[in-house]
């Protein structure tokens, strides 16, 4: 007699036999049993009286409530354990088909555009030859690229400034914890720092001496960058975030409280609100002299000089603050919830 | 754009291909840091010199320290007891 | 056709493929972010290669030199240079709301939290 193995009867070749003999599901099953059961009641009960017929009956209508209740919890455990594997298998395969059909139509789209880097591509056209040829004259500015975006082009930077200033506002809503009337710290402003200093460790010896010979020279490079951006590479973005990076390496290591010494909100809000509107309204001279044809009073200076090319170092100075007290106020409305 | 241009494009791709299939955060975040730093030198080699001041003070600084420090605030930056070295939570 | 010039456009494309595949395939936000951020970057990378132009140099005037033969074209360059500083302040924006959703939900994956909202609704 061969060894049969234990769950033998439930493996898959004794249950296809048993589906192919018995010919029908489960439920059929269920309401043969159902039907023959009432047959058999009631050729056992007979002449019984009706109030324990009623008995009965109410006992097989519980009896099948409780049976179809069974069935409605298999499907729906089904569908959420084996049906949602088999969605999430659906959508990835559909989302990477879906992503290898977008980049093969944009590659064909690249082969097809003018060749990369030749002179006579349509996108130089006379718009660049007058910037290039005139800009120095009519900007005063050397860099060509800075005497764009803050003179031909100097109200995309107004609406670029005022996009930074708008993400600063949204991010101090979202982090800013409450702070109670008066000026004692509320348990949710105490329990965000004692859950800020759970990695670092204070007074940090290396941190400090590093900081205490890198914050000036950082700063300094940041306000060179700055002044310089009508001369030479670089301008108010890039000399903005560099002096929001010196003050980050400061908080990070002498700690919110010498920070706070010389930087709080009313300085943020003070510096980001004279800067933003100093631009909007130098701009609004512009568009008040160009549309009277008077001839704007502010010289452009001799090109090569620190304070020449009109407003552009003064514009620069303003952008300059404005991106350093945003990169700052971003980082420190994470880390703390207050500023 | 010679050699050198070729080998930094392939660089930033398989940067960004590593960047979606490691589980570790803390691994995608050091790998995304390295992939703006290699944009910043495209830049200079597109002749751009202000984008590649811009790009490198604020894609390889401020971005990265900024996801940095939203990977601490969900503690997502664990301490082996062991190591004593941080390591980031395996998340899918 | 040139399929071997455009290398850099064809490059951008390829990397914008895979930051909105990054975006759809995985439910972790923070990755979610990054491809976000991978496909600005794409995008930056197409816009400055339109602007180069072979053998010429940087837009800044050295020894008088202002013909137009001389320099690239600086008008991508002025348009990328906004771009980027909008992309970190929406890359903050999206941060900010991460951090809040986690101290809401205590979780990053984005089908437990519209599971947990749903039941919220229902309630």
């Amino acid at each position: 007699m061969a060894k049969i193995r234990p769950d033998y009867e439930n493996s898959w070749w004794p249950r296809f036999l048993r589906w192919l003999e018995s010919g029908s599901s489960a439920l059929d099953d269920a309401l043969l049993d159902e039907l023959s059961s009432t047959a058999e009641e009631h050729l056992v009960e007979g002449a019984a009286n009706a109030s324990t017929r009623e008995a009965h009956d109410e006992e097989r209508r519980l009896l099948s409530i409780r049976d179809e209740k069974l069935l409605y919890d298999r499907i729906h455990r089904w569908a959420h354990s084996k049906g949602s594997r088999i969605i999430r298998w659906l959508y990835r395969i559909t989302a990477v088909a879906i992503c290898v059909g977008i980049i093969i139509l944009l590659l064909n789209t690249a082969a097809n555009l003018p060749p990369f880097g030749s002179p006579d591509n349509p996108v130089n056209n006379e718009v660049s030859q007058r910037y290039i040829e005139q800009g120095m004259q009519e900007t005063g500015a050397v860099n060509i690229v800075a005497g764009m975006i803050l003179d031909y082009r100097a109200f995309d930077t107004l609406g670029e400034s005022n996009v930074l200033f708008i993400a600063a506002c949204a991010v101090i809503i979202l982090m800013r914890l409450p702070s109670s009337p008066d000026s004692k710290p509320t348990t949710e402003q105490l329990e965000a720092e004692a859950d800020d200093r759970m990695y670092e460790p204070k007074n940090d010896m290396i941190l400090q001496h590093q900081a205490n010979f890198l914050v000036p020279l950082i700063l300094l490079f940041g306000i060179y960058v700055i002044m310089n951006g009508h001369i030479s590479p670089g301008g108010g973005f890039s000399g903005g975030a560099i002096m929001g990076a010196g003050l980050i390496l400061y908080l990070n290591a002498f700690g919110f409280r010498k920070t706070e010494r010389f930087f709080t909100f009313t300085t943020f809000r003070i510096v980001s609100l004279c800067a933003l509107s100093f631009y909007a309204v130098s701009k609004a001279y512009s568009f008040f002299t160009g549309a009277n044809h008077l001839d704007s009073i502010i010289t452009t200076g001799t090109p090569g000089m620190l304070f020449s090319a009109g407003l552009i170092p003064y514009l620069n100075i303003a952008v300059g603050l404005v991106v350093c007290c945003t990169m700052y106020a971003f980082y420190t409305l994470f880390r703390k919830g207050d500023m | 754009m010679d050699i050198l241009g070729v080998i930094l494009l392939a660089f930033v791709i398989c940067c960004a291909i590593s960047v979606s299939m490691t589980k570790n955060l803390l691994t995608a975040l050091v790998i995304f840091m390295s992939q703006s730093l290699a944009m910043s030198i495209i830049w200079i080699l597109l002749e751009s010199p202000d984008l590649a001041i811009t790009e490198a003070a604020v894609g390889a600084g401020i971005t990265s320290l900024l996801l940095f420090v939203t990977l601490k605030k969900i503690h997502a930056i664990d301490f082996q007891k062991k190591e004593g070295q941080p390591h980031g939570k395996d998340q899918a | 056709m040139h399929f071997l010039t455009n290398y850099v456009e064809m490059a951008a494309m390829v990397l914008f493929g895979i930051g909105f595949t990054t975006l759809l395939l995985h439910r972790n936000m923070i990755k979610k972010i990054i491809g976000f951020s991978i496909m600005d970057n794409a995008i930056f990378l197409f816009l400055a290669a339109k602007g180069y132009v072979e053998g010429r140099t940087a837009p800044i005037v050295v020894d008088g030199v202002q013909s137009v033969e001389a320099y690239i074209n600086p008008i991508p360059a002025g348009l990328v240079l906004t771009g980027i500083v909008v992309s970190v302040s929406v890359t903050a924006l999206m941060l900010s709301l991460t951090v809040r959703l986690y101290r809401r939900y205590h979780t990053l994956d984005i089908d437990e939290i519209t599971a947990m909202c749903r039941q919220e609704d229902d309630k």
